[in-house]
């Protein structure tokens, strides 16, 4: 399967991704909308910045994943690899959170649900947005 | 063509079927279960009470499970006996079997209280049954007393401050949640629970129960329209050691799951896990370790080898909507962090070289690459302490390590 890797040589800690990332999945039209009225749609995917070396981090859609096997209420599943989150079944109890070894599960400000990427399958974006997005192709979507 | 039995149809259970089928898509399984409903979440009766989460939310898995997995589920019947090669249901039917779990769960323990069959409004806090009659029971200013200051009590005191009850917990340790939390953590939670309401009488216990009072040995008394007992859970081990399968403070199994008994597994919290964090064995009785275990129960009930191994203590929990994530054993030299004001609070524990336990309250963000390190244990000579101690990031984590994590391109 298709999967999201960051190659940290090549990431310049723009943030770009992360505003795609929320933007895609605001539900808004576009960045300008996304972003409008006080709005902080909260990104997926998240840039840690170091002294010599930034990369992005988000779900690895793992093979045994611990978020879904420990999720107490079925809210999250794998469907044809991706695994996403139905954000109605989700009570915000962050049993996730707890189990994801990559810190990629993501606490909605508004709702206190969780959030996750979903490789952008959910959304009208077709392609990940941060793949998309990134100026410096450090995102690629590839089967490795 | 396998016959699986298993019995129960909680989450122990559904990761049994779930692994079950990922080795035989052929073989039968039966489900026993002495409630009436499809399978559905325990931890979630709290939020059902509260009205957060409705009816329909309640299933773990969705409605076409059992049909989609070809399971067949007995409804409200209850095994009385495991034999050799047969599960003996109530009214004497023989169930034959190939390879059984039993996924039997815990049930509240109450433990022997003066004058407690007074109490005409005595609940106990473990099934969607037991939340449906005290919703019945309680309305705006309802007095509840609720004996135990744990886990479950808590939950239960959450849910019923949803729906206005007036609330008073009872409990003999002189601080809240110590399975879970330390001194410091437990008085800010506390702290945060009392001044929504919630009160606490800590270090005392009830000397007396009459139909509608509580006698406390500190001298007090506390009137009541509603009690719920929350002291604790015990195994359900019963139908393994009838049939001379090994039992100490739960089911013992080896790490494919299976007991001291041929062809019958067990999962979940009627079970003994091997804590690798404090290198003990223990009863964990939480969602994510049965599911896990009763994963690898049914792998290797349809002949796929499985081995379930870095079981810890874990939690993630909120109350009143202070949240808290922990995990490990807090045995150990100790790092932490706190800001009681805004409620935040970090206890990491180190000893020999490994990051063992941790709380953390208020900010929560990440705490999976925390609980990678115990469960992996990771050396922390192969992490940036300072890093680690400042939040989890993978930033923390050498090159190499991190770039195997993330399948990022290497570059040597």
């Amino acid at each position: 399967m298709k999967k999201v890797y960051v190659n940290e040589d090549w990431c310049l800690a723009c943030h770009l991704c992360e505003y795609y990332c929320a933007a895609a999945n605001s539900g808004a039209e576009n960045m300008i909308k996304a972003f409008s009225g006080g709005k902080k749609p909260i990104p997926r995917i998240k840039v840690e910045e170091g002294s010599a070396i930034n990369f992005a981090v988000q779900c690895r859609h793992c093979d045994e994943p611990a978020c879904v096997k420990g999720c107490i209420t079925g809210a999250l599943s794998v469907k044809d690899g991706v695994i996403s989150c139905d954000e109605s079944r989700c009570v915000g109890c962050y049993t996730c959170v707890l189990s994801c070894p990559y810190g990629c599960i993501v606490i909605s400000d508004e709702s206190k649900v969780i959030q996750k990427c979903d490789l952008c399958i959910k959304n009208n974006n077709g392609d990940p947005a941060c793949v998309k997005g990134c100026p410096n192709g450090a995102i690629v979507l590839e089967e490795r | 063509m396998n016959r699986y039995v298993i019995i129960g149809n909680s989450a122990a259970a559904i990761g049994a079927i779930q692994g079950i089928r990922s080795a035989d898509t052929e073989g039968s399984i039966t489900v026993i279960t002495d409630e009436p409903y499809h399978t559905y979440s325990r931890p979630l009766i709290s939020y059902w009470l509260e009205g957060k989460v409705a009816d329909e939310n309640m299933y773990y898995r969705d409605k076409n499970f059992y049909t989609d997995n070809n399971v067949e589920v007995l409804y409200s019947r209850r095994a009385e006996k495991i034999g050799k090669s047969h599960v003996t249901l109530d009214g004497g039917e023989k169930l034959p079997f190939d390879k059984l779990l039993a996924a039997t769960g815990s049930k509240p323990f109450v433990p022997p209280m003066k004058g407690l069959d007074k109490v005409k409004n005595s609940f106990t806090f473990m099934t969607w049954d037991s939340v449906k009659a005290i919703k019945k029971k309680v309305k705006k200013h309802t007095k509840v007393l609720i004996v135990g200051a744990g886990l479950i009590g808590l939950k239960a005191a959450e849910a019923l401050y949803h729906l206005d009850a007036d609330i008073t917990v009872v409990d003999l340790a002189d601080r809240i949640l110590p399975s879970i939390l330390d001194e410091d953590a437990g008085r800010i939670m506390q702290k945060h629970i009392e001044s929504k309401g919630t009160k606490f009488i800590l270090g005392t216990s009830v000397e007396e129960f009459s139909e509608k009072s509580a006698k406390l040995t500190n001298g007090d008394s506390v009137d009541f329209d509603l009690l719920i007992v929350a002291v604790g859970v015990r195994p359900n081990t019963e139908l393994i050691s009838q049939a001379g399968g090994k039992v100490d403070k739960g089911i013992i199994t080896d790490d494919t799951q299976l007991t001291t008994l041929k062809n019958v597994y067990a999962a979940g919290d009627c079970t003994v896990s091997h804590d690798c964090s404090s290198d003990t064995d223990r009863i964990l009785a939480l969602l994510p370790n049965a599911f896990m275990q009763g994963e690898v129960a049914g792998k290797n009930m349809a002949g796929v080898e499985a081995h379930y191994v870095n079981a810890i203590p874990m939690n993630a929990i909120g109350f009143y909507g202070l949240h808290i994530i922990t995990a490990g054993s807090y045995d150990g030299e100790a790092f932490t962090e706190q800001d009681a004001e805004k409620e935040v609070y970090k206890k990491l524990v180190f000893k020999d070289g490994l990051l063992k336990g941790y709380i953390l309250m208020g900010d929560v963000a990440r705490a999976g690459i925390y609980t990678s390190m115990i469960k992996e244990r990771i050396p922390l000579a192969d992490v940036d302490v300072e890093l680690l101690k400042t939040r989890p990031q993978m930033m923390m984590f050498g090159r190499a390590r991190r770039l195997e994590k993330l399948g990022g391109i290497t570059q040597e």
